[in-house]
């Protein structure tokens, strides 16, 4: 695998454990019961995929999938500003996951393209589940757009798609915190 | 001396952990089985990535080959080689009789047909069903309602 190709899975992996973790920050909470459903049901989708990208690159370079969830320092971290955020709000969660479905089957489709078969695989698995994490998306889109919140949070976060991701917000340092705790406080510990 | 088929009926012995009517084998996610200098290598693959019954099915499978008398090499498989269409017949019928929808073919031509295939109520035979909810229970189910008989169900999603 070269540098290239792992900057990009840890890059995917990173967006997909941090959005499974937010994602998941809704499960007993939700405006109502289908979207409790869900939320839940799409962040444990993400965070398996989390899971198996890191697997294909720690099988390669050595180490575990753990230890690139969990043992990294915050900088070390590739996760978009997208995904960092806490948003309480419910416009604003639809807003992200509209933004981030689409921008993701972009480069789902650039790694289902990959000459490394691994790469190329784990990517069409991947892509399976997120076809239906898109047909959410698009489902909640059709029906909130020209609703002048859902726009405003449209406009907002759509810049953070390109932001730097070597520059991370101060949510994310709470939720790596939050994130990392456990394997800090025992180490060794698995998820 | 173990051979491939004692392994195939041992494994058809597992249930799937979420789904305990339907056997692992009937749910297509066993690739390969090989026997080398005494060991036994499978390999499977996950139907979700994120399916926590994942480790219950590999400790499972090791056990049984255990049984055998053999050592175990469980191999999981992250590529593409699974999908909903790997559901044997038999275990497409074991999931309606227990009242889950089994998966609508995989169109050839587009990724995920919510709309556009038949959903069949496994209660009444029914096919004018309304989706409820892309997400179920689990990430493998999406959950309908019949008009028929008026009653929600299960449907496993394509994928």
């Amino acid at each position: 695998m070269n540098e290239q190709d792992e900057r990009s899975l840890l890059e995917i992996a990173d967006d997909e454990l941090v959005l499974g973790w937010r994602d998941s920050e809704w499960t007993g909470i939700a405006p109502f019961l289908e979207e409790d459903v869900a939320f839940s049901s799409i962040a444990q989708n993400e965070v398996g995929h989390a899971r198996a990208l890191y697997e294909l690159v720690a099988r390669r370079r050595g180490g575990t999938a753990d230890e690139l969830a969990f043992d990294r320092s915050l900088s070390e971290y590739r996760c978009a500003r997208l995904v960092e955020l806490r948003l309480p709000e419910w416009e604003r969660t639809i807003a992200r996951h509209y933004l981030y479905e689409e921008a993701d089957a972009k480069r789902l489709e650039r790694l289902k393209a990959s000459d490394d078969p691994e790469i190329a695989g784990l990517a069409a698995k991947i892509d399976r589940e997120e076809a239906y994490h898109r047909m959410h998306a698009q489902m909640w889109n059709e029906r909130l757009r020209g609703q002048a919140r859902y726009d405003a949070a449209l406009d907002e976060l759509r810049p953070l798609l390109a932001a730097n991701r070597d520059d991370h917000s101060s949510e994310f340092a709470e939720l790596w915190d939050e994130m990392t705790t456990v394997r800090r406080s025992v180490p060794g510990a698995t998820w | 001396m173990v051979t491939e088929a004692q392994v195939w009926d041992a494994l058809a012995e597992i249930p799937d952990p979420e789904i305990p009517v339907i056997s692992i084998v009937d749910l297509g996610v066993i690739r390969d089985v090989a026997l080398e200098n005494g060991n036994v290598r499978i390999e499977f693959t996950p139907t979700f990535l994120g399916c926590p019954a994942l480790e219950v099915m590999r400790d499972a499978m090791a056990e049984k080959v255990r049984e055998l008398g053999a050592e175990p090499d469980v191999q999981v498989v992250l590529d593409d080689s699974w999908s909903t269409d790997k559901i044997t017949p038999q275990g497409r019928e074991k999931l309606r009789a227990s009242g889950f929808a089994p998966p609508a073919p995989r169109s050839t031509t587009s990724v995920v047909q919510l709309n556009g295939a038949i959903f069949r109520c496994p209660y009444c035979g029914s096919i004018d069903t309304t989706l409820e909810n892309i997400f179920g229970p689990t990430p493998c189910r999406s959950l309908r309602y019949c008009n028929g008989c008026r009653q929600p169900f299960e449907q496993f999603k394509t994928i």
